[in-house]
């Protein structure tokens, strides 16, 4: 089972002292707290994508792979990778080229974001929301596994004859989880593929996607890869932890109370009853958890806000140090003991090139020569197809 | 009103049809719940007479009032509401009654049907009413309640109902309350509220998951031909005769 962190990125106030981080400090704070994760043993560091002010992380790439340097054994993901609004060749490409620098300590967590004005800023229609992701998802999917694609689609210029580079690292591509926490079609595509499903898990009363990680699991079982107890489910939640229950309250309640998205909600001790926000002493975070297996079923991912709200990073630090400490260690233990035989782990990039390939050496793609019109003519590759050819699109 | 009373003459095939009072009145007692009460109890009379079994129950919103302030601004509700979503989702028929505030519905009303799945009271079939201080304000009933459970597209009888003070002592109110409970009754012994719910379920829009009783939560129920459950099992979003993007 895996453990870690996620982050929005968000940049906000910090509700006790009245001071707003800068962009710099933000952006160097979430780069601690990524290594601080991979110090303590967390298995997995997620970072949101976002294109407006208050957030700061618009290139997640750019800052995983800068972290993906920094740590060593740390899992570098999303939380989540706009499906919708970028275009899947750059997805393609900038995850790859990730997945290369972290040598495979790479996933992704993909959505479709939730904030309106990004769709016209990206020049694409928010109507069209659900379609676009499942449309764009297909055409990554390809571009991971075929040396050269034609695809025509509705919401991009068709491709003729394209490779996207990087292939990926050892021609696996990395794993991806389908997030969703509505969208029944988005369970669909996650089954359809065998890829995982998550559910974030926050801002939702106690097992509210119980449905949508039960249809998944269904129709995993239904396309063939295996049985629903074995699907590959991820859950996200949030996270306040002190070594004493009461203290916990009483630290996290001002971030709570001064939170523009909880602030005016339910009392903090409500909110933590209905929902699968955990705030308390380390048992109490471990129990609560507990109850997302028993509910949920065996599941693959389990990852904490812990950076949001204002808090300051010394105190998001001390989360990662107490889930890495307390909390963890014994949850591994706890959910492995009551994990039913045969439910597999989440797929990492090691299991996935031993799935490909047993014991034999992993592709290593090299590129045929430079034509001279900075092609390599019908074929990209020296090991690609023969029988599959690239045909340019012809210009003028 | 009388909560439980089966008719003398039980028809065996259909299970007891439960009315459900929506009452938005802050007094005790309430005028408001009190109108909703009378035609409550009329449409009962009026099935039980027809041989059939029915039962009513009441949905008091003031004590809710802290309750549904919340679930509207934390985007869920909290168990109490949760319950009363619950019982609207499973009433066979609505008595809607809200007192005028500002001319016009009152906050409370609005505010809790604001937090209800819009797929909730498909076809329901119910009784708009509403309670004032005056009679000036009498229209508030077609002209502010029918138009938002159109939008619900509920199912409302011809008859609205209203009261001012003065009301209350006069034959005539009684006589109006019959007029829309038999409207009411009639309209639930037919079954045609169930049979548009049944049949056309799947034009309206719905969330999966939601709280309405026909609602998508499990594979069964749901429909992978449209076109985006097509299009998530790895098909094309293009139309035919479409050019691409």
């Amino acid at each position: 089972m895996q453990f870690g962190i996620f982050s929005v990125s968000d940049i906000t106030r910090n509700p006790v002292t009245g001071s707003t981080p800068s962009e710099a400090e933000r952006i160097h704070d979430l780069v601690r707290l990524a290594q601080r994760a991979d110090e303590v043993g967390l298995d997995v560091f997620a970072v949101g994508e976002h294109h407006n002010p208050p957030f700061i992380s618009s290139s997640p790439t750019t800052l995983l792979a800068h972290i993906a340097a920094l740590t060593k054994r740390i899992v570098l993901s999303t939380s989540v990778t706009l499906m919708t609004t970028n275009d899947p060749v750059k997805i393609a490409e900038d995850y790859a080229m990730l997945q290369h620098l972290a040598q495979g300590r790479v996933d992704l967590m993909t959505g479709r974001g939730n904030t309106v004005p990004v769709y016209p800023w990206f020049g694409k229609d928010i109507r069209q929301g659900v379609a676009l992701a499942l449309e764009n998802y297909n055409l990554l999917h390809r571009l991971w596994r075929e040396d050269v694609v034609d695809w025509e689609g509705a919401f991009r210029t068709p491709l003729q004859g394209f490779t996207s580079i990087p292939r990926p690292l050892d021609d696996v591509p990395p794993f991806v989880w389908h997030g969703s926490i509505r969208t029944p079609e988005i369970a669909e595509q996650a089954a359809y593929y065998g890829n995982g499903y998550f559910a974030n898990h926050i801002l939702a009363p106690n097992f509210h996607f119980l449905p949508l990680v039960n249809l998944y699991r269904e129709r995993f079982e239904h396309y063939g890869h295996g049985t629903r107890e074995q699907a590959i489910v991820g859950l996200g939640g949030h996270a306040f932890i002190a070594r004493r229950s009461q203290d916990a309250l009483d630290a996290f309640r001002p971030y709570f109370e001064g939170s523009p998205i909880y602030g005016s909600s339910y009392r903090l001790e409500d909110y933590m009853r209905k929902t699968p926000m955990s705030v308390g002493s380390p048992q109490e975070v471990i129990d609560k958890t507990l109850t997302f297996q028993e509910g949920f079923g065996d599941y693959q991912r389990q990852l904490w806000l812990v950076d949001g709200m204002g808090l300051p990073i010394e105190l998001a630090l001390e989360q990662v140090e107490l889930l890495g400490t307390e909390v963890v260690p014994v949850l591994r233990r706890e959910m492995d003991a009551r994990r039913a035989p045969g439910v597999p782990d989440a797929p990492t990039h090691s299991s996935l090139v031993r799935a490909k390939y047993g014991d034999a050496e992993p592709r290593q793609p090299r590129p045929n020569a430079n034509r001279g019109d900075n092609l390599t003519g019908t074929s990209p590759y020296q090991d690609s197809d023969p029988s599959v050819e690239a045909h340019f699109p012809l210009v003028g | 009103m009388s909560e439980e009373s089966p008719g003398p003459e039980k028809d065996e095939t259909a299970a007891s049809v439960d009315l459900v009072v929506v009452s938005a009145g802050v007094s005790d007692p309430s005028s408001t719940r009190l109108l909703a009460d009378r035609a409550a109890q009329k449409t009962l009379d009026l099935l039980h007479a027809s041989g059939v079994a029915a039962t009513a129950s009441a949905i008091d919103l003031a004590p809710l009032a802290v309750d549904i302030a919340q679930a509207l601004v934390s985007g869920f509700p909290g168990q109490r509401v949760q319950s009363a979503i619950e019982r609207l989702a499973a009433a066979d028929a609505v008595i809607a009654c809200t007192p005028v505030y500002k001319a016009g519905i009152s906050g409370l009303f609005t505010s809790f049907v604001d937090v209800l799945d819009d797929d909730l009271l498909i076809a329901t079939p119910v009784i708009l009413a509403a309670t004032a201080g005056t009679a000036r304000h009498a229209m508030v009933v077609d002209d502010q309640l029918r138009p938002l459970f159109a939008f619900l597209r509920a199912l409302p009888v011809p008859t609205s109902l209203f009261a001012a003070p003065e009301d209350w002592g006069s034959p005539a109110l009684g006589e109006r309350i019959e007029r829309a409970a038999t409207e009411l009754s009639l309209l639930l012994q037919s079954g045609v509220g169930r049979s548009i719910a049944d049949t056309a379920w799947h034009g309206y829009q719905h969330e999966f998951g939601g709280n309405a009783s026909r609602a998508e939560h499990a594979a069964t129920d749901v429909d992978f031909t449209t076109d985006l459950m097509r299009l998530a099992a790895g098909g094309t979003a293009l139309q035919p005769g479409d050019d691409s993007a």
